[in-house]
């Protein structure tokens, strides 16, 4: 049987049930790998998962906050809490690289996060000003900066807790 | 809105509307959402899953779109009316297999559906007809921000939405449409025009029986890569190729009727006939016939056929429906035959096609004045 992407021998027969109707997709080794065909099922995951480790020396670890383990990891190919990300993020990269366009987010994110990093962006300028303020000897303007720099600290460092579990939306009211 | 009036009224996308609705049957976009300081429901310990519900079914059945919705627990709901609400694709089947800590909120207009527990914490899927992944995205994107003031999503700044599996890392969504092509399949097209989208990193899935062959002419394109692009970029992309396939489609379409008019018209003609009198239809059968049917309405073969009909007609054979309206288990001989007897009903009142081509001489033209036999 041949590939349905390229007309290489399929190795790979990706099955899945879509609209309860059995779905089966044929692919070579190459074109699996390349696509990391994956999607719903996590299907190949568990194999990229299995090939060694280029990295190697994570076999032992255990995420914190959940007790998962990279062995579970391995066999299951899925995480099991979102602080796993970060236990794991080592073993992780490669296999982000060749799954996704980039290993970076840039889309869609919750708002209170977005206005937190808008304000990190601002204080990392406001600090760039005060150095050169400072360089130049400009105290009075250093002085203000310093002042700016320190609310607009307190803040962004209000926003992102206190957005979160209880309290709705604690910043959107008033003013 | 009890489940009773979430099946007598088809969702608008079930009505075969929309952009492009001679080809594409409908859009669909999820998004996968998970809550910190919870492990995914795959990993998740019973309680804990119960725990996540009771805490979330209430904000997800008070988004605005969801009044007077559909909102019920797995533990209340019988296998059969799990498998209509996954034959209505408001559900998955791994979502259907699993009961404890599982919910699904649905939007009166069925077009907007929560699922509680699944791979993730959440799926939030909008579904519209025709080509138009956009609106699909507004539904969801909408649903997601309300849903985000109310509960405390895991999201990294680098990494972006957190998912169970890293395959939905970054946007969490995944933007698919189901394309009918039955002119790039009947004139041998079909596998160069999916190569061709494969190798630009989407997804392409035909629906297939046992073997090769696929049924229904069926497919769905989706994108594989959620981390790296912006939803908005990712849908442009996806709009940008089915518009091409679709194009493809429609030439595959014309050069038929010009090339190998007889071959359609026997097609499209058994179709109708089989469909029109026959007392025992699989489900395979029935979907390959109906979509042949469906493409002589498109070409205005088979005379004043609303595609609407066969589209619902196409949702009320399947398996689950048969059962939940007979109310009672059905063997598969007894569903064979009530799929016939459903099909022989809705399409009584259809014209069949002309059988004598106005757009072709008839073979051996006779010289007298007289058509008449
Ligand atoms: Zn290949
Ligand atoms: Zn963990």
């Amino acid at each position: 049987m041949k590939c349905d992407i390229c007309e290489n021998e399929a190795t790979v027969f990706l099955t899945q049930i879509i609209n309860g109707q059995m779905t089966t997709v044929n692919l070579c080794d190459a074109c699996s790998k390349a696509k990391g065909v994956t999607d719903e099922t996590g299907f190949g995951l568990a194999e990229a998962f299995l090939s060694p480790a280029p990295g190697g020396g994570e076999s032992e670890l255990v995420c914190p906050a959940c007790g998962f383990t990279s062995a579970q990891l391995k066999k299951i190919g899925r995480m099991g809490c979102p602080e796993c990300y970060s236990t794991f993020r080592h073993s992780l990269e490669g296999l982000l690289k060749s799954m996704h366009k980039g290993t970076r987010h840039v889309g869609k994110a919750p708002r209170h996060l977005v206005a937190r990093a808008a304000a990190t962006a601002g204080i990392a300028h406001l600090r760039q000003a005060l150095e050169q303020a400072v360089r130049e000897e400009r105290y009075e303007d250093a002085a203000r900066l310093k002042g700016e720099i320190q609310s607009a600290e307190a803040a962004a460092t209000k926003t992102p807790e206190a957005a979160s579990p209880a309290p709705p939306e604690p910043f959107a009211s008033g003013a | 809105m009890r489940f009773q009036t979430l099946l007598k009224h088809p969702a608008d996308w079930m009505k075969g509307s929309g952009p492009h609705s001679e080809i594409v049957m409908t859009s669909r976009v999820r998004l996968a959402r998970n809550l910190r300081g919870f492990s995914f429901p795959g990993y998740s310990p019973e309680h804990q899953r119960v725990e996540l519900l009771a805490l979330a079914r209430p904000k997800v059945a008070a988004l605005p779109p969801m009044k007077d919705g559909f909102s019920e627990e797995y533990a209340g709901l019988s296998k059969v009316r799990k498998q209509v609400l996954v034959e209505r694709h408001l559900i998955s089947r791994e979502h259907a297999a699993r009961s404890a800590g599982c919910a699904v909120v649905v939007n009166r207009s069925q077009s907007l559906s929560v699922m509680i527990n699944e791979e993730d914490h959440f799926r939030i899927q909008g579904i519209r007809p025709g080509l138009d992944l956009r609106s699909a995205w507004q539904l969801v994107d909408d649903a997601d921000s309300a849903l985000e003031a109310a509960l405390p999503y895991a999201f990294d700044e680098k990494l972006g939405y957190l998912t169970a599996c890293p395959t939905n890392l970054g946007t969490g969504m995944r933007a698919s449409v189901m394309l009918h092509l039955p002119g790039l399949v009947l004139s041998d097209q079909i596998n160069p025009v999916l190569k061709a989208v494969g190798k630009i990193g989407l997804a392409v899935r035909g629906l297939y029986g046992e073997g090769t062959e696929a049924l229904g002419n069926l497919f769905q394109i989706s994108n594989q890569h959620t981390l790296g692009e912006k939803e908005g970029e990712i849908i442009a992309q996806i709009e940008k190729v089915i518009e091409r396939v679709v194009t493809s489609e429609i030439n595959a379409r014309q050069k038929l009727l010009e090339d190998n008019a007889t071959m359609l018209h026997d097609q499209v003609g058994r179709a109708y006939a089989i469909l029109r009198y026959a007392h025992v239809l699989t489900s395979k059968e029935a979907l390959n016939l109906l979509s042949l049917l469906r493409l002589g309405a498109d070409l205005d073969l088979v005379p004043d056929c609303d595609r609407g009909l066969l589209d619902l007609l196409l949702l009320e054979i399947q398996p689950a429906h048969l059962q939940f309206g007979a109310g009672r288990d059905l063997t598969p001989d007894e569903r064979d035959a009530l799929r016939a007897e459903i099909t022989r009903t809705r399409l009584q009142f259809l014209v069949g096609p002309a059988n004598i081509s106005s757009t072709r001489n008839p073979p051996e033209a006779p010289t007298s004045d007289s058509h008449d036999e």
